[in-house]
């Protein structure tokens, strides 16, 4: 069973959603950034969403964005992040760790090259924004053949028609992005969530994640009750951006940043108490 | 090579919206429904002749179509090699080739029932024709502009915002074009119910590089049909400028056939391509995928975009339309480079002896025909496309030559 069946799996006999925490390999510095993942299972992370840093983050906001330049200007490449994930796996065999970011980077490494370099560092599953199922040839097949799940986007602008194509190669889980817009910026409301996991259960068997613009415990707890994973992305990065000086980590850097998770987590785990009782 | 010629030049894109491995969509999940509806969209409206007649009349009473075919003749005189024609694009209302497209975008936008504009723009020119045929038929129109270009282009900003449409300064990345472009994406990302994208060159997710190359195929039509009344026979070779290409696509589609016509794009080599810092994508860069399509690339080993670098803000930009990078890999366009000093000298020699005050862009165009023309024989045709005029750029070109205004 792969770690990212393994985990939904167990959390199912928890009756409880998972915790997927996003941060951008590499901000500010590749030390921290290794510092911040080694901690992040032990604040209540279940999953690790781990950036890919790029130049031209365009499904991004602004503080996504910082932390991208951020990791470049620390001198983050495609190959350090595959190294990061490697020397995560030296002391953590069981939580996922899914890549995130734009296809450029992995086109200009070679897409064999790459598949076979993160498969053996320890990735888990992919999510490449600017790959929809469209250009599914150029690497959502090829990484399944390697053993790599290719996570799809769903968004509130996929028809129900679309949705079959979007699901035909789906592994691993399944992201619904809870808006139409960029990261870190407007909310769903909890009723538009519940309507829209509601809407994908009935077109798959696929844990369902769901993201952007989930910025509190409450709203993270909040999803939790309807989804089977809970992404929180933006809130952690500027939490990270706030404890540092000028660009450069500091002491707090990885405590702070912990901090929020241990609370993003706490509110995810009570989530489904009440319900249950 | 061995390679096997196409029968046609003219075929792409194939539904999937390559050229060769060049094209495709590569955008996010919430614009693909989007996308795929403008695709729809355009496919209906080419069949309706009633989109053309609008076309037609638009282009005809509000832009001033057909542009003249004009014999530069102190230049041929002055070069003393083949004749050299200019394709007066830079007559058009607002200045350049850009309108030819806008206008085709904004009819489709209001065919679709939409009712908000968005453009990202780099020299300015093609964020001044979106807000005039905005203002025209009466859609609110926002335009992304990189905070570098807004300073160097004043005057086309306070130009668009005369013509009521808002100017958004972008601060992101290196406050460019692509920036520019990476933060109109994320504004249609944002607003999918009631947005057009109108995007400035032949770029982009298809079908825009489609789309876009159709709309300034006029350029290419009318000059067959003014050559063959002017000259009897077609042109030995066309030139024009790049940035994304389309004004370039706009001249040489039409041609694409005709074999015996050579074709030259020119790119911006900025300071010099031994320098880093220029804008020839071609030249310089090698193939990546950004801004929804695959095509050439400036980028380092890592993938990641390096910025351009040119004096014309309208060739500002890491990459190219994927037809120009097809017709590239094909052989069947060369491309060529052309430095800023190049294009300033040209700029200048073409405000001396025609009395016309190039753009920057068609400039780069004019440095090329400079170099080649005199090696040609008397009784060649060269059409250049001077594709913008020079208003904009005067600031520009005086800071350059040491000159305050």
């Amino acid at each position: 069973m792969s770690r990212l069946d393994a985990t939904f799996h167990r959390l199912k006999l928890e009756n409880r959603a998972a915790l997927v925490t996003f941060v951008t390999s590499g901000d500010p510095d590749y030390h921290t950034s290794l510092a911040l993942l080694r901690g992040l299972p032990g604040a209540g992370a279940d999953i690790i969403e781990l950036g890919m840093a790029f130049t031209d983050p365009m499904a991004d906001g602004p503080v996504i964005q910082a932390a991208n330049l951020r990791a470049l200007a620390g001198g983050q490449t495609l190959a350090k992040t595959l190294t990061l994930v490697e020397a995560f796996r030296a002391t953590d065999q069981t939580t996922p760790i899914v890549l995130m970011g734009y296809y450029n980077p992995i086109h200009s490494m070679g897409v064999p090259a790459f598949l076979e370099r993160a498969k053996a560092a320890g990735v888990d599953g992919l999510i490449i924004v600017d790959l929809p199922a469209e250009e599914d040839s150029e690497l959502c097949l090829p990484s399944q053949s390697a053993g790599l799940d290719f996570i799809r986007l769903v968004t509130p602008t996929t028809d129900a028609y679309r949705l079959q194509t979007v699901m035909r190669h789906t592994r691993g889980f399944v992201y619904y992005v809870s808006i139409a817009g960029i990261t870190g910026a407007a909310s769903a409301t909890d009723q538009a969530i519940a309507d829209a996991v509601s809407r994908l259960r009935a077109a798959t068997d696929l844990p369902i994640a769901v993201g952007f613009g989930i910025r509190t415990p409450a709203a993270a707890a909040s999803v939790a009750r309807v989804a089977d994973a809970t992404v929180v992305g933006s809130a952690i990065v500027q939490t990270l951006a706030d404890s540092l000086l000028n660009g450069k980590a500091t002491p707090h850097t990885v405590p702070q940043t912990l901090a929020l998770v241990q609370e993003l987590a706490a509110g995810v785990r009570a989530a489904r108490l009440g319900a249950t009782a | 090579m061995t390679r096997p010629l196409p029968n046609s030049y003219r075929t792409g894109p194939d539904a999937e919206g390559h050229f060769g491995i060049f094209g495709g969509r590569y955008v996010a999940e919430t614009l693909m429904p989007l996308i795929l509806d403008v695709e729809k969209a355009y496919g209906v409206a080419k069949a309706d002749p009633e989109f053309k007649r609008q076309m037609d009349y638009y282009l005809a009473d509000y832009v001033g179509r057909p542009s003249p075919l004009y014999l530069a003749e102190r230049l041929t005189e002055k070069l003393g090699g083949a004749k050299v024609y200019f394709k007066r694009d830079e007559l058009n209302h607002t200045g350049a080739h850009k309108i030819n497209n806008c206008l085709g975008q904004v009819l489709l936008a209001k065919r679709m029932g939409r009712t908000r504009i968005i453009a990202e723009t780099g020299a300015g020119q093609h964020g001044v024709a979106t807000a005039a045929v905005s203002a025209l038929f009466g859609l609110p129109c926002t335009v992304y502009m990189g905070a570098v270009d807004i300073e160097r282009q004043q005057p086309n900003v306070f130009r668009m915002r005369l013509m009521g449409a808002e100017v958004k300064p972008v601060e992101s990345g290196s406050r460019t074009l692509k920036d520019a472009m990476n933060e109109a994406l994320r504004d249609w990302v944002t607003n999918v119910e009631d947005t057009f994208y109108v995007i400035g060159t032949a770029a982009g997710p298809h079908p825009y590089p489609m789309m876009v190359r159709d709309f300034q195929s006029v350029i290419g039509i009318e000059t067959r049909e003014q050559i063959m009344a002017k000259e009897g026979r077609l042109p030995d070779l066309l030139v024009a400028a790049i940035g994304g290409g389309s004004n370039a696509l706009g001249l040489f589609h039409p041609f694409l056939d005709d074999t015996e016509i050579a074709m030259i794009g020119v790119e911006a080599a900025g300071e010099g391509v031994d320098t880093g810092r220029h804008a020839a994508s071609l030249t310089g860069g090698r193939p990546g995928v950004l801004h929804g399509n695959r095509t050439y690339l400036l980028q380092d080993d890592d993938g990641q975009i390096i910025d351009a670098h040119s004096i014309s803000a309208g060739l500002d930009y890491p990459g190219i339309g994927p037809e120009h990078s097809y017709l590239h890999d094909i052989g069947r366009v060369q491309y060529h480079s052309v430095t800023d000093a190049e294009a300033l000298d040209a700029f200048q020699m073409l405000s001396k002896l025609e009395g016309i005050i190039p753009a920057l862009e068609p400039a780069h165009a004019l440095a090329e025909v400079v170099k080649i023309a005199p090696a040609m024989a008397r009784d060649k045709i060269i059409v250049m496309n001077l594709c913008g005029r020079g208003d904009k750029d005067i600031f520009t070109v005086a800071r350059a030559l040491g000159v305050s205004l």
